[in-house]
């Protein structure tokens, strides 16, 4: 049937822009009007594709921000020496429009059903399909206990601080700062390490559910610590990325 | 720096039509078996090389040549993934 895209195919449609938000200097989230978009599970990324009036064209990799159900966000940031985040972030504008595909990944997402105790462990931007998450537990009132363990460079860098706070009620957001603390910081200070994991992370023996998403160095150090305390590889779901 | 297989996501979405990410990979080199999502991945080079996380032998390599995408998988013993939902 004419316009009726085969299931499971992956193909690039056309996202028109519906809103941009600065979360904090370098970052923003862009919100995509996605006319045939099938629908996405939180942990999930999509494929964006920018091509430029003489032909060339760049492909990226973005983590889905919004929950299952929710229209299809992308949280951006930027890069100065990349090709593509300082367009995404400093001249898209509503209504312009880009290809993307997606959602792209069954193995890094998480819904009620996969259970718990979560424990998410971000460094930057890694952040996002982890907000994801913590979103879509949250909207299907899921019960299952949550952690985020939050690494930023400072308090200004951290994305999506307002709405992360709000999920304290119902889980434990911890923000460790890396370079830069405001004064009578009472959280974590420097790099994820054992002791902080001491603290924060759920014994292995409650079969925790474990989530890292940062730079490939982070993440493999958080891994790494992660299986230190038995955790099982098998419930230590990693996803790595790297700048361009 | 090595990324990982979710980062080839789509390609192999576009290549397999079935996520590839959740599935099971048997390294030929070493025999541990992983989820795609867990290998390490480099862009460096003419093509995507994936290597096993276990013993880092190469498990794939995609290159795009004119308009084909060429997968070499010889490194791999055995692939188990999720049949389709009706």
């Amino acid at each position: 049937m004419a316009g009726t895209a085969v299931r499971g195919r992956l193909i690039w449609q056309v996202a028109t822009v519906a809103t941009v938000t600065d979360e904090t200097d370098a970052v923003r989230t862009i919100a995509l009007d996605l006319p045939d978009w099938p629908g996405h599970h939180a942990g999930q990324h999509l494929d964006v594709r920018l091509t430029a009036e003489d032909g060339y064209s760049a492909e990226r990799s973005y983590s889905i921000a919004s929950a299952d159900g929710e229209p299809v966000a992308i949280t951006v940031e930027r890069l100065d020496d990349g090709e593509v985040s300082p367009y995404l972030t400093q001249e898209l504008r509503p209504g312009d429009q880009m290809e993307v595909r997606g959602p792209i990944g069954n193995w890094f997402t998480w819904g009620p059903h996969d259970g718990g105790p979560l424990l998410l462990i971000a460094g930057g931007s890694g952040v996002v399909p982890l907000r994801a998450i913590l979103r879509h537990r949250q909207r299907s009132g899921s019960s299952v206990p949550a952690r985020l363990l939050y690494s930023s460079r400072s308090l200004e860098d951290v994305i999506y601080r307002e709405e992360l706070d709000q999920y304290r009620g119902s889980a434990e957001v911890r923000y460790t700062l890396t370079r830069r603390q405001p004064p009578g910081w009472g959280g974590f200070a420097g790099r994820v390490d054992g002791a902080m994991l001491a603290r924060i992370a759920w014994p292995a023996s409650q079969r925790p559910l474990a989530f890292i998403c940062g730079p490939t160095p982070f993440v493999e150090a958080v891994a790494e610590l992660l299986v230190a305390r038995r955790y099982p590889e098998s419930r230590v779901k990693t996803e790595r990325f790297g700048g361009a | 720096m090595a990324l990982d297989g979710n980062a080839i996501g789509g390609l192999l979405l576009e290549i397999f039509a079935v996520d590839m990410t959740s599935a099971d990979a048997t390294c030929a080199a070493c025999g541990a078996v992983r989820s795609v999502a867990e290998t390490m991945v480099y862009f460096r080079g003419p093509g995507t090389v994936v290597r096993c996380r276990s013993c880092t032998s190469v498990l794939m390599v995609i290159s795009r040549v004119r308009g084909l995408n060429c997968v070499d998988l010889s490194g791999i013993e055995a692939l188990r993934v999720r049949a389709a939902s009706a």
